[in-house]
């Protein structure tokens, strides 16, 4: 099952949220070495981030984004107890997401 | 030395498969709120134009200074590039990057409301070449490019 993390950290007065997917992020070009037939592909297309419910930034991804995708946006008027929501799917209709409160440990 | 998958990836076109599995996907669309279908014919695009029109229907660019790329003058490990993009544009709304050396050079778009003009990712990258970054402020595209140089050797896949 995939795993899906928030982390949140103050940067110049905004505060900046990281997410962290762990997605294999297979690009459809890779031959297995044993069988050497291509491995499907197989990477998250949508990702969103919601800041108390309003969707502050809306990622699409292609295979380029590297295994286990490490994204961050700013957001200026986030504060402490805010809470964040992330939530992605993939090519093969897979979905995940978590959420988590701005200012918590 | 056996092939290396890496760069078969991004040397090779993208399977017709592929394409099918991306259109269906397109069409199960997440159920969230605002969120728009995958742009599937950008992210297909080979060139920088052609993902251009897909995604803003348009090619009409600006130089901007006002954005900051920040990655890696050279990087190791293709499948690994950091790229941090930030701007001082006003009433930024999307986020486009960009591969020019890629099979398909569209790597990620944000669409951004209510967020800073910042993103930050880890891209893949088959070879030297330019990443451009193309930045919607204010119903305008404003652009900026720096070349990242990928050190061939030990990519083992």
């Amino acid at each position: 099952m995939s795993l899906t993390k928030i982390k949140t950290r103050p940067k110049d007065g905004a505060t900046e949220i990281l997410v962290l997917v762990n997605h294999p992020m297979e690009t459809g070009q890779r031959v297995d070495p044993k069988t050497k037939e291509k491995i499907p592909a197989h990477w998250v297309q949508k990702l969103s981030i919601e800041l108390n419910g309003k969707t502050v930034a809306d990622v699409d991804m292609g295979v380029a984004i590297s295994k286990d995708p490490l994204l961050a946006i700013v957001v200026k008027s986030a504060k402490n107890g805010d809470k964040v929501k992330v939530s992605w799917s993939d090519n093969k209709g897979e979905k995940g997401g978590t959420d988590a409160t701005i200012g918590a440990a | 030395m056996t092939p290396m998958n890496r760069r078969t990836f991004l040397k090779g076109t993208v399977a017709g498969s592929v394409l099918a599995v991306a259109a269906s996907a397109g069409l199960l669309a997440p159920t969230r709120v605002l969120a728009a279908a995958w742009p599937a014919s950008a992210f297909e695009a080979k060139s920088i134009d052609d993902a251009l029109k897909g995604l803003y229907g348009t090619t009409a660019t600006a130089e901007s200074k006002a954005i900051t790329i920040k990655a890696p003058i050279q990087a190791e490990n293709g499948a690994v590039v950091p790229i941090t993009v930030s701007t001082t544009l006003a009433n930024v709304e999307a986020i486009a990057i960009m591969v020019a050396g890629n099979a398909n050079p569209l790597v990620a778009n944000v669409a951004l409301s209510g967020a800073e003009g910042y993103f930050s990712a880890r891209m893949k990258m088959g070879k030297t070449s330019d990443v451009k970054v193309v930045v919607k402020s204010g119903g305008k595209l404003h652009t900026a490019s720096q070349q990242i140089k990928v050190t061939v050797g030990g990519c083992g896949g």
